[in-house]
């Protein structure tokens, strides 16, 4: 019986991947085989086989413009062919902004006297890098707690110890990849399709409580240890405003999967990693000679400005 | 704790002196330390935490009797974002600009520990006057904390109040950087405790 709905319970977790999967995903026409940003005002785009010459020296088969903005096309300054016929290289009057997608509309491609159609592309950085950049910019660089000033009622009443600091901060991580991915399942399959915008906050919260439960019921069965270490946690998780912030963010920036997925792991990783600076340097003001009325929170607090500012040399860093 | 005995003018500067929901009871101090840039945010998000504690303390307080006490903070949490909706919807449709400015945090007023707080210790309680007095009285607490850091942050690193120029002068720019939001709590922090000290020894001697 037990292994029964221990099948159940893979499967499903295999058809969430999947769905993750499959929005994460973007068809692209089949005969363009890669496209890319070269230098910094140029595209190559290569072919699965020759195309026609004259075909590709015009500039007219090319339209181009930043995904955000369909109404600006960019100009083309030259297109140059390399001898196999198989590779183009549109270099561009203006610099590229390499940080957005954009779409590239190839009309009527040419290969050996045939037409293969009109094919929409998107060019766009490498993707795991791009993914890698939200992760590390949630964590370090937009750090939640340190460069957005959320989710600090419980960042200050869990940073006292650093083994409580640390299952805090692991239990966050949990719930929040947890509820984050059920938030941006249900606002793209059901609240966007349904024009049910208006409910997010009312279907967020109801989310998280519902997540945080879930957690908290899964962990008492399957692993009583880690239970019995972490279980006090999971209620102090549903007070912490990131965990709320955090789907909302989701939803203004339409996200797809990978990069919810990112962005929530991102930002419990980062109030891991505040909690833990935080604890580390708590544990020793306890040694340390207070003035009377700045005991407790008061030094916890100018303590977590300097940590502000130590992270403010984070900001504007791009990585790739 | 049985049916409050106090008056409503004692529960209303409770809230803004003794249980301060940012300086004394250190609840919801996320918006205290990220908007308050200037005095203009600290009031506009201050009314909105005003509305919404005055308006979930009251429904909370009428169907006190019928609330099961196992899902009681649901129950809470629910009341809460349906009345944090109807203020965001409001201020994005009469006061784009402000909402704007204040992004995120007017939503996040349904994570705010204090309204939450005050539902479960209060208006479960008392009768629907004295609740509405109670959320009155936080709700103020709650906006004279917003606007103190706002005042001195805004004077002291734009040398302006309202957005009209006072001083003349930046005298230092750090204090509009966020960063600055956390020394200046933890200073307003140590202020009022420093005050009750103070008022306990005099007393004694």
């Amino acid at each position: 019986m037990k292994n029964f709905r221990r099948e159940y319970l893979i499967l499903s977790i295999l058809a969430v991947l999947g769905l993750i999967l499959l929005g994460g995903c973007k068809p692209e026409h089949r005969f363009i085989k890669k496209t890319a940003f070269k230098d910094i005002n140029s595209i190559v785009i290569t072919f699965a086989g020759p195309v026609d010459e004259a075909w590709a020296k015009n500039t007219s088969n090319y339209s181009i413009y930043e995904k955000p903005d369909p109404d600006i096309k960019l100009k083309i300054g030259q297109v140059s062919i390399s001898p196999d016929k198989r590779t183009v290289v549109l270099t561009f009057e203006e610099d590229l902004n390499q940080d957005q997608p954009h779409i590239l509309n190839i009309s009527e491609i040419i290969s050996e006297g045939k037409s293969l159609g009109t094919a929409f592309v998107k060019v766009k950085k490498l993707y795991f890098g791009y993914l890698f950049s939200i992760l590390i910019g949630a964590m370090i660089i937009n750090n939640f707690v340190f460069a957005k000033y959320l989710g600090l009622c419980v960042f200050f009443g869990t940073s006292q110890k650093k083994s409580t600091a640390v299952g805090m901060g692991i239990t966050f991580t949990i719930v929040i990849v947890f509820s984050a991915m059920m938030a941006w399942f249900l606002y793209q399959f059901v609240l966007k399709p349904y024009r049910l915008d208006f409910l997010q906050i009312v279907v967020f919260i109801g989310l998280v409580s519902l997540s945080v439960q879930a957690v908290d019921t899964i962990l008492r069965k399957v692993n009583p240890a880690l239970f019995k270490a972490f279980g006090v946690y999971l209620v102090l998780v549903i007070a912490n405003c990131i965990v709320i912030a955090v789907p909302l963010i989701l939803a203004d920036n339409e996200y797809n999967g990978w990069e919810s997925l990112m962005l929530a792991l991102g930002a419990g990783l980062g109030f891991l990693i505040a909690l833990f600076l935080m604890s580390s340097v708590r544990e020793r003001l306890d040694l340390a000679n207070v003035p009377t009325t700045y005991r407790g929170l008061p030094i916890a607090f100018v303590v977590a400005g300097l940590f502000a500012l130590a992270f403010m040399g984070f900001s504007g860093m791009s990585i790739f | 704790m049985p049916a409050t005995t106090k008056t409503n003018s004692q529960l209303v500067i409770n809230g803004i002196l003794n249980e301060n929901p940012i300086f004394r009871l250190a609840l919801s101090m996320c918006p205290a330390v990220g908007i308050s840039t200037s005095v203009m945010n600290g009031l506009l998000l201050g009314i909105a935490v005003l509305f919404v504690q005055v308006f979930s303390s009251c429904t909370i307080s009428v169907i006190r009797n019928y609330i099961h006490p196992k899902i009681r903070i649901p129950t809470y949490t629910l009341t809460i974002a349906t009345w944090v909706t109807v203020i965001d919807l409001v201020l994005a449709a009469y006061m784009p600009a402000a909402y704007k400015e204040m992004g995120i945090f007017v939503k996040l007023i349904v994570a705010f520990a204090i309204i939450t707080m005050r539902l479960e210790m209060f208006a479960c309680k008392n009768s629907v006057p004295a609740s509405f007095w109670d959320g009155v009285g936080m709700g103020l607490g709650f906006m004279f904390a917003m606007m103190t850091l706002g005042f001195v942050r805004e004077l002291l690193g734009m040398g302006t109040l309202f957005g009209y120029d006072i001083l003349g002068f930046k005298p230092l720019l750090f204090f509009v950087l966020p960063a600055a939001g956390f020394f200046c709590v933890g200073i307003m922090m140590a202020i009022y405790n420093y005050v009750e000290l103070a008022y306990n020894r005099k007393k004694k001697g």
